[in-house]
């Protein structure tokens, strides 16, 4: 642990670290469906204010306030799913960024459209300021049992046949259907499943940070989010835990380059796009840049096509 | 078994498909030739449910399936294979297999969550049948290798294999020979007349006209869309109409 101190990695770094992880298993999951939504920063945001109100207004344990988010994340997921499922790539990606801009409103105004049907007054998700004051009580050891749960979830998940018509869909999804693959049924559970672990990185988050506001959730959280996912890599589940550990940690160890701390973390996510298109966790891809390394230095210039 | 009915299809101003009556009987081999751009794939499409007709409609064993989405075709017994094969390339030949047997499989992910018996038995009887199917189509070697580093006519017999998983009633093959050599040509023909021994039926799209003769009991000639002809491979070859549309204008379509 003084090594980790010394390199700047305070617990709580650490602890954003596991968060962030898990962001990134939510987001490989859809991916790895070969569903390119970035509607996680918003299932994000309705977990975090629905697990603070659950344990600043409602007074429930953290536990209780992890299933509420995780739940109430999960039954929005569905008729949003239903339509925007059917959209592909960029329309997809642009389908489920406006999901994320409609939660992040509709979270700023809350309180004033309720106030506005009840005539009472509402001070639940207060406005553009947010939610201060809440107390840390999201522990270490919380998220690690969580991540090892949700690690052992991805592993069975892979060798079960629900994760192989995953996959299958990825590669092709005609093919897949005329294997006997119910594809509109697996791409919404797994939009479902994906949306439940965004809400439950939610709670655990807001009950680290201490405040939260609707800015938190908005389209950079959605691409920070991508980003934990796309560096580690989405050919297996441990991809986007090392992403999310890395992208935390370094602009922690950065911290005496404050100002160039943007422009190194963009910098390296850009060298592993362009060098290890598979991300960091592919063997393969290390293989083949480890190959062109030692062929021939012009030969990186051809790297597009493989 | 399977019935065409006045099946349509329209891509905008184009008729890929007009008014095509075509009956494949239970337990026979049926083949489908035609030239190039003659609407052949587009039936398969329309049959196995990744495409629809504009109007007409296709019965199998009586029941309609021309909305149906593909994966409950699949289901109700049609399986196929694509001109351009389209392996899950990027995963092993087994997992392609145990991908083909989605349909016949039970067990949710929340089986294998927690090891049921269910999962458990499932997953060894898929194994097993999988094991089976390499070994029927000489790939039982290849069983842990990425399906995209196949040689090609491996590949085009994985697809056979993989749609043979699905445990259809009816097999659907478009070009299963394309691109391959005359003994790779010969063995295929085989595997497709052992589908009859199986007692299984199929509809085969072909342009090598000596393996329609090997494998198939009537012929269907598709041209510009329409039925021009039907019989079995020796009348066809005899008929006049077709010479002149098809084989006599363009003899070297096998090498297509
Ligand atoms: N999705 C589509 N949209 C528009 N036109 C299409 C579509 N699919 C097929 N076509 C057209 O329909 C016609 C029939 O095509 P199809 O692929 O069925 O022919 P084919 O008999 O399989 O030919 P080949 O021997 O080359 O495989 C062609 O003119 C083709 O361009
Ligand atoms: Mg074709």
């Amino acid at each position: 642990m003084d090594f980790f101190r010394s390199i700047g990695i305070t617990e709580i770094v650490f602890q954003f670290m596991l968060v962030n992880s898990i962001l990134g298993l939510s987001i490989y999951l859809t991916l790895y469906t070969g569903m390119f939504s970035l509607a996680n920063a918003g299932f994000m945001a309705i977990g975090a204010y629905t697990g603070v109100i659950l344990t600043q207004n409602f007074d429930l344990p953290l536990g209780v306030a992890l299933i509420g988010g995780m739940i109430l994340g999960g039954i929005i997921a569905i008729p949003i799913g239903f339509p925007v499922l059917r959209l592909k790539d960029i329309y997809l990606a642009i389908a489920t960024i406006g999901f994320g801009e409609v939660v992040r409103i509709l979270i700023l105004n809350f309180d004033t459209l309720a106030e506005s049907i009840t005539g009472q007054e509402v001070k639940l998700t207060r406005g553009a300021l947010g939610i201060t004051g809440i107390p840390k009580i999201t522990e270490t050891w919380q998220l690690i049992v969580f991540l090892v749960v949700v690690a052992y979830f991805m592993i069975r998940l892979h060798r079960s046949r629900f994760g192989r018509a995953m996959a299958a869909i990825r590669q092709d999804e005609q093919a897949a259907a005329n294997m006997g693959i119910n594809v509109v049924y697996v791409k919404n559970t797994v939009f479902i499943m994906s949306a439940v672990l965004a809400a439950a990185a939610g709670v655990l988050k807001a009950h680290l940070t201490r405040t939260i506001s609707p800015g938190d959730f908005g389209f950079d959280q959605a691409v920070s989010i991508l980003a934990f996912a796309v560096l580690g890599g989405t050919s297996t589940w441990i991809g986007p835990i090392i992403g999310g550990f890395v992208l935390t940690a370094l602009p922690e160890i950065l911290r005496d380059f404050k100002q160039y701390r943007g422009i190194v973390n963009g910098s390296i996510l850009l060298l592993v796009i362009v060098y290890l298109p598979g991300g960091l966790v592919n063997p393969a891809g290390w293989s083949r840049l480890w190959k062109r390394l030692r062929q021939s230095p012009e030969a990186g210039e051809n790297h597009a096509r493989t | 078994m399977l019935e065409l009915e006045k099946v349509t299809r329209l891509f905008g101003g184009l008729t890929a498909l007009n008014n095509v009556n075509l009956i494949v009987p239970a337990n026979k081999i049926v083949g489908l030739i035609g030239p190039n751009g003659a609407g052949k794939t587009t039936l398969i499409n329309n049959i196995s449910g990744l495409d629809h007709p504009t109007s007409g409609q296709i019965r199998l064993n009586g029941a309609e399936i021309q909305n149906a989405p593909p994966h409950r075709i699949t289901r109700a017994g049609i399986a196929r294979t694509y001109q351009n094969i389209r392996l899950f390339s990027d995963m092993t030949v087994l997992e392609n297999l145990l991908i083909g047997q989605h349909g016949r499989g039970q067990a949710t992910f929340l089986d294998s969550l927690v090891f049921t018996p269910r999962f458990r038995a499932e997953e060894r009887d898929l194994h097993e049948r999988a094991a089976q199917l390499l070994e029927r189509f000489n790939l039982t070697h290849a069983a842990n290798l990425r399906a995209g580093n196949l040689p090609y006519g491996d590949q085009r017999r994985l697809e056979m294999a993989r749609a043979l998983a699905t445990n259809p009633k009816l097999v659907l093959l478009d070009e299963p020979t394309a691109g391959m050599n005359p003994i790779e040509t010969q063995q295929l023909g085989e595997q497709i007349i052992r589908l009859q021994e199986d007692g299984l039926t199929a509809l085969v799209i072909e342009h090598d006209m000596s393996l329609i003769h090997q494998v198939c009991d009537e012929v269907y000639v598709l041209n510009f869309g329409q039925i021009l002809a039907h019989g079995t491979p020796d009348e066809i070859k005899r008929d006049p109409v077709v010479i002149e549309a098809y084989l006599g204008k363009d003899e070297d379509h096998g090498a297509a």
